[in-house]
């Protein structure tokens, strides 16, 4: 089987509005592998957000493709989930009904994928709470609860648009935390967005910089540690952290200024 | 109860008694001013300070009153206006609301109605009342298109922006799930939009009641807007007054029934 899962080949978007065209993407090339963990790393507004869109399918692209497995991305695919930069529970819903949303909306609420919830909910601490609005969890909770509500569908990659912006810092190296341990015992393959470096640099196996807009490849690194267990924040301990952090912050501030 | 107020602090003692001082005192002060309203009301007119001719005067409003009950007609007029009003509220609202999503799901029909809308909204409705008594005859069904013509396009504006204003993000959500236009609708956008619909219902209230009593004017022979334009007509102030003060009524309680619905429905939700 072909160890690439996602082939992003020449994408471009031009935006049309009646004041004029925004070129936001030109000529976009990645792949990405088999439970691989991906970042776009680029400036605010440099259309990386644009990107995630047209892998998930929610947008076309104006030139290029992109491939998930063999099939080309023509619609929204069940092999894909999306999180976006907040939770958005719908706050007239439970935990348990906001996290069977995908199911629901896709008419896949069977009594297995029900029993799947439940154990998502079980070994991710929700279950006792599956029956409060979210407006009674914390940031963290409701954090989880929107991850498990994307896996509940059992997408084989996740695209995190910016996931974690919402939060406080403190909560937000928690809930990096939390959330990568996740992806890594799900074994699921995923993109982040984010501008972040250090957050890009914590979490991932390879990260993608992109110019401002319109957002081209610039560079791609490889992030490698020697931690034996490798999670966000012992990476940050790494004495190559900062390496790596000065090496792409230059990249992307020459850029700025460029 | 009784335990609980002995562990608060003199601070917290003290400021509970300070806000239920104001609750008893701003309650007090209110009732005051209605009773002493009436009171120099019905003293001035004894005295002769105004003319209880074109004033009329509370005790002359309750006479009038309890004959209106005697003839058996009190409760016949009451219970006519409030009937054209509740419809007119009801089939207001499900209408307004139905063209709102009609015009929410297809942005071409929405472009294209509204130069329309505005000019509907903008035109004076009375100006239909002589077209309706004329098209539908003068009766209640006349008074209830009235309440109709100037509750609905309120409505369906008022529905419509809210759609519209629903988050972009929370559609996205459900969107990167492939749903299709009808599930975005009832999986977002009506629950989301539940307590805006409501407050719109608070104006149409109000609406409802301005078109009945106007339609009223304009065609009936029976109702609180007959009998105050009844009275208007015979130059009889007490029948005027009495039914100025009992519509005020009839509304206030109407109201107040729409924020009753409005706590129990959004009030399930936190519970």
């Amino acid at each position: 089987m072909n160890k690439e899962i996602v082939n992003v080949i020449g994408v471009g978007m031009k935006y049309q509005s009646p004041n004029g065209e925004i070129n936001a993407v030109e000529d976009v090339s990645f792949s990405v592998e088999r439970g691989e963990f991906v970042s776009l790393v680029g400036p605010s507004g440099c259309g990386k957000s644009t990107l995630l869109s047209i892998i998930s399918g929610l947008i076309k692209p104006t030139g290029g493709k992109v491939f998930i497995g063999d099939e080309e991305v023509v619609k929204t695919s069940h092999k894909v989930g999306y999180m976006l930069q907040k939770d958005y529970l719908f706050d007239w819903r439970t935990i348990y009904q906001n996290v069977i949303l995908g199911l629901e909306i896709r008419k896949q609420l069977t009594p297995e994928k029900k029993a799947y919830v439940m154990d998502l909910l079980k070994t991710y601490g929700l279950y006792d709470f599956k029956d409060k609005y979210p407006r009674q969890l914390s940031g963290g909770m409701r954090q989880r609860a929107a991850l498990i509500r994307t896996l509940a569908t059992s997408p084989e990659i996740l695209l995190l648009d910016e996931a974690f912006s919402a939060l406080d810092y403190q909560t937000r190296l928690a809930v990096t935390e939390d959330i990568y341990s996740i992806i890594k015992s799900e074994n699921k393959t995923a993109i982040m967005v984010t501008h972040d470096i250090s957050e890009s640099i914590s979490m991932s196996d390879r990260v993608i910089v992109l110019s401002k807009r319109p957002a081209r490849v610039n560079s791609i690194h490889d992030i490698k540690f020697d931690c034996p267990v490798r999670t966000p924040l012992k990476c940050r301990e790494a004495p190559n952290f900062r390496e790596y952090f000065n090496t792409i912050w230059k990249e992307l501030d020459v850029h700025v200024e460029g | 109860m009784s335990k609980d107020e002995k562990n608060l602090s003199p601070e917290r003692k003290a400021y509970l008694k300070k806000v239920r001082f104001l609750n008893t005192a701003t309650w007090i002060v209110r009732v005051l001013i209605l009773v002493m309203f009436f009171t120099v009301w019905e003293i001035a007119a004894n005295l002769k300070l105004i003319d209880s001719f074109v004033t009329s005067q509370p005790s002359r409003m309750v006479r009038t009153l309890v004959n209106l009950y005697n003839n058996g007609d009190l409760f016949r007029h009451i219970f006519l206006t409030c009937i054209e009003t509740v419809a007119g509220f009801i089939i207001g609202t499900i209408l307004g609301t139905l063209v709102a999503v009609i015009l929410w799901w297809s942005k071409f029909a929405s472009r294209v109605l509204e130069p329309y809308l505005v000019v509907l909204n903008s035109l004076p409705k009375v100006a239909l009342g002589p077209i309706f008594i004329i098209w539908i005859g003068a009766g209640p069904a006349s008074i209830i298109a009235m309440a109709l013509a100037i509750s609905l396009i309120v409505t369906i504006l008022e529905v419509l922006n809210a759609f519209l204003q629903t988050d972009e993000d929370k559609i996205k959500l459900v969107e990167t799930f492939g749903a299709n236009r009808l599930q975005v609708f009832t999986k977002v956008v009506f629950p989301s939009n539940i307590p805006a619909m409501i407050n719109a219902l608070k104006v149409n209230v109000g609406l409802s009641w301005v078109g009945v009593i106007t339609g009223e004017f304009l065609v009936s022979r029976a109702g609180l807007g007959y009998l105050i334009v009844y009275g208007g007509q015979v130059f009889q102030l007490d029948l005027v007054m009495t039914s100025v003060i009992i519509l005020a009524l009839a509304a206030a309680l109407m109201y107040q029934g729409v924020v009753w619905l409005q706590k129990r429905l959004t009030g399930e939700q936190i519970s």
